[in-house]
């Protein structure tokens, strides 16, 4: 029950966050909405007994990259953004997408409903929510063991784009 | 639905009722921090300071919140109302959260969590917000100016920090707060000795993150009035203060949980040393023995009545430590004395900052985002190598673990000496370019 209420809170949240970085007009508010989003999301992390999920959520995208995003929508001249048009003549295009969008996500939920027919879209955790006693650990060995070489391809490929950005950014090095 | 209520209030209510108190008192020590500082300023500039309000100006604290309660309030009328209001109170909220997971003594902790230290770290990089977003909505230069440098300060230093951080904590192998004291219980050794290093990177850089002096380019008077808080007063600019109070206080609990042995004794384990075990209400004692000579020195009557509630109130904190004694091991006995020399050592680490704030010149932003990015961060990098390699040559290869340590951390203070080298002459080689 309290679990439910909990994912209803934090679900809630974070959809209305997502609306309302959308539709705010002033880039600082749909940060602030957007931290709020990330943030709620983070608990619903937390209510799935992810606890290294959630903290890395927060260190990551709202102590990190939010960050340097509010950093730089300082520095943009925001009079400008607040004459131009806040959205575009694609209602149609938008519309169909979102609609096939919400049927693919139905037809999913449709297909998960009636697993006993054996589609298993969905499957149940099969441990227990309440006997999992921290992840941190688990996660680093399965990252550090089990799946270290896509895990160290991964970091090169960001190191990568780092050192791309860099060169490209810089006249002179 | 009642049910469950109920199990969460009787399951959770000491938990509830610890963070009510912090949140109840912790402004008051903040206070009280304060007038620490401009005593110790004072000190060390050859003053008094505060003499004024009580005995010793030991009521100035009070005097000042009256004051920032009922001074005006002003918001500018070009400001962003909303965050203008939020800001503030997110540097607040952001502050007193991590206090959750401090483990103050044995016992006296409010959550133990699993990821106790990501919690903290997590939680302290929520705050930067506070001040990034309340420098934007004065809308104010200065302002603007002081929240642009804090968050790049604060996200440069964060990288030195945490990298600090793992040095200490691949050695306990544990995120928890409370776990991290057991091992410095078990291996009988303070983090400190066995990853210096890291100790120092952490030491500079909290006070980076803290936005200390001199490290407090955001707030640095002299070029941009007073940073983001500019345009705040009364109330709402107290509010700021309480944060970085509040933040000083964290990354001291967290340097004393990681690296000095949390809430243990000096030399915990050795029974040789359980002496110390009189030290902590003998020091009280003391305290309250020269409370007790001060009173007849006091002018009037009233400054003698709050000098002698200060006595009661020194008297009061050493009859539990009395009473614990001796060899305090279990119960609530352990905690009263855990929590003095936990107390004791996140002031001492408070006194380092103060120190270093009335010691050292301002930096000017480029050194410090030189200090941050050339020496400090590859400095930590190559200090978590270091640890590593030393607990797998002590682990995995069976060295002395003395020897492996000693090892690596020769290297790493070699790779500090070249690291400053390439740095002087990279410095010796712009100013030949500039002439």
């Amino acid at each position: 029950m309290t679990n439910l209420i909990l994912f209803y809170f934090f679900a809630g949240l974070a959809v209305l966050g997502g609306v309302l970085v959308v539709t705010m007009r002033n880039a600082v508010h749909s940060a602030v909405f957007l931290i709020t989003s990330l943030l709620a999301t983070a608990g619903l992390y937390l209510t799935l007994n992810a606890e290294f999920l959630f903290v890395v959520q927060i260190i990551l995208y709202v102590g990190g990259i939010m960050v340097l995003f509010v950093f730089v929508i300082m520095l943009v001249n925001l009079d400008v953004a607040l004459h131009q048009v806040q959205f575009n003549r694609q209602t149609w295009v938008a519309g169909l997408l979102s609609f096939a969008l919400l049927a693919e996500l139905l037809a999913a939920l449709a297909l998960a409903r009636s697993s006993s027919t054996g589609m298993q879209l969905l499957p149940a955790p099969h441990v227990p929510a309440a006997s999992v006693q921290g992840n941190t650990e688990q996660i680093g060995t399965l990252l550090f063991q089990n799946y270290v070489i896509p895990f160290e391809i991964a970091s090169i490929l960001l190191l990568v784009a780092l050192v791309g950005a860099v060169v490209m950014g810089k006249k002179r090095i | 639905m009642l049910q469950e209520a109920y199990f969460i209030l009787s399951n959770y209510i000491w938990q509830i009722v610890d963070g009510l108190v912090i949140v109840a008192i912790f402004p008051l020590l903040a206070g009280y921090v304060v007038l620490l500082e401009r005593k110790v300023m004072a000190d060390m500039q050859a003053r008094l300071g505060p003499m004024r309000v009580g005995p010793h100006g030991l009521l100035q604290p009070l005097a000042d919140a009256v004051k920032l309660m009922i001074k005006e309030d002003i918001i500018p009328e070009s400001a962003d109302r909303a965050i203008f209001w939020l800001a503030p109170v997110l540097s607040v909220f952001a502050g007193m959260l991590s206090f959750a997971a401090i483990p103050v003594g044995p016992g006296f902790l409010i959550a133990d969590m699993n990821i106790g230290l990501l919690f903290i770290f997590a939680v302290s990089s929520m705050g930067i917000f506070g001040i990034v977003l309340g420098g934007w909505a004065s809308n104010s230069h200065y302002s603007l100016m002081g929240a642009l440098r804090s968050s790049a300060q604060l996200v440069s230093y964060e990288v030195a920090v945490g990298m600090a951080m793992v040095s200490g904590l691949l050695l306990a192998g544990t995120l928890s707060m409370k776990d991290i004291v057991g091992y410095q219980a078990h291996s009988g050794f303070w983090l400190v000795f066995v990853a210096p290093v890291g100790f120092v990177i952490y030491l500079v850089g909290s006070v980076a993150e803290t936005n200390r002096a001199p490290f407090d380019l955001p707030e640095a008077e002299s070029e941009l009035v007073a940073g983001y808080m500019t345009e705040y007063s009364g109330f709402r600019w107290a509010l700021y203060f309480l944060a970085e109070y509040s933040n000083m206080v964290v990354v001291g609990s967290v340097a004393t949980t990681l690296f000095l042995g949390g809430w243990l004794r000096p030399f915990a384990g050795t029974p040789a040393f359980h002496f110390l075990d009189y030290a902590p209400p003998l020091v009280m004692l003391g305290v309250t023995g020269y409370c007790v000579y001060r009173i007849p020195k006091q002018t009037g009557w009233d400054q003698k009545f709050i000098m002698a509630i200060f006595t009661g109130i020194c008297f009061v904190i050493t009859v539990p430590l009395a009473a614990a004694l001796p060899h305090p091991v279990a119960g609530w006995q352990a905690g009263v004395h855990g929590a003095f020399w936990f107390i004791a050592k996140v002031m001492a680490y408070v006194y380092v900052f103060l120190w270093a704030r009335f010691t050292f010149p301002r930096y000017r932003f480029d050194q410090l985002m030189q200090l941050g990015w050339h020496y400090l961060i590859p400095l930590s990098i190559v200090n978590v190598m270091g640890v590593a390699t030393a607990i797998v040559l002590h682990r995995e290869a069976g060295w002395n673990p003395v020897v492996s340590i000693g090892v690596t951390l020769v290297v790493t203070v070699l790779a500090a000496l070249w690291l400053v080298r390439a740095g002087e002459r990279r410095e010796q080689a712009t100013l030949k370019s500039a002439a």
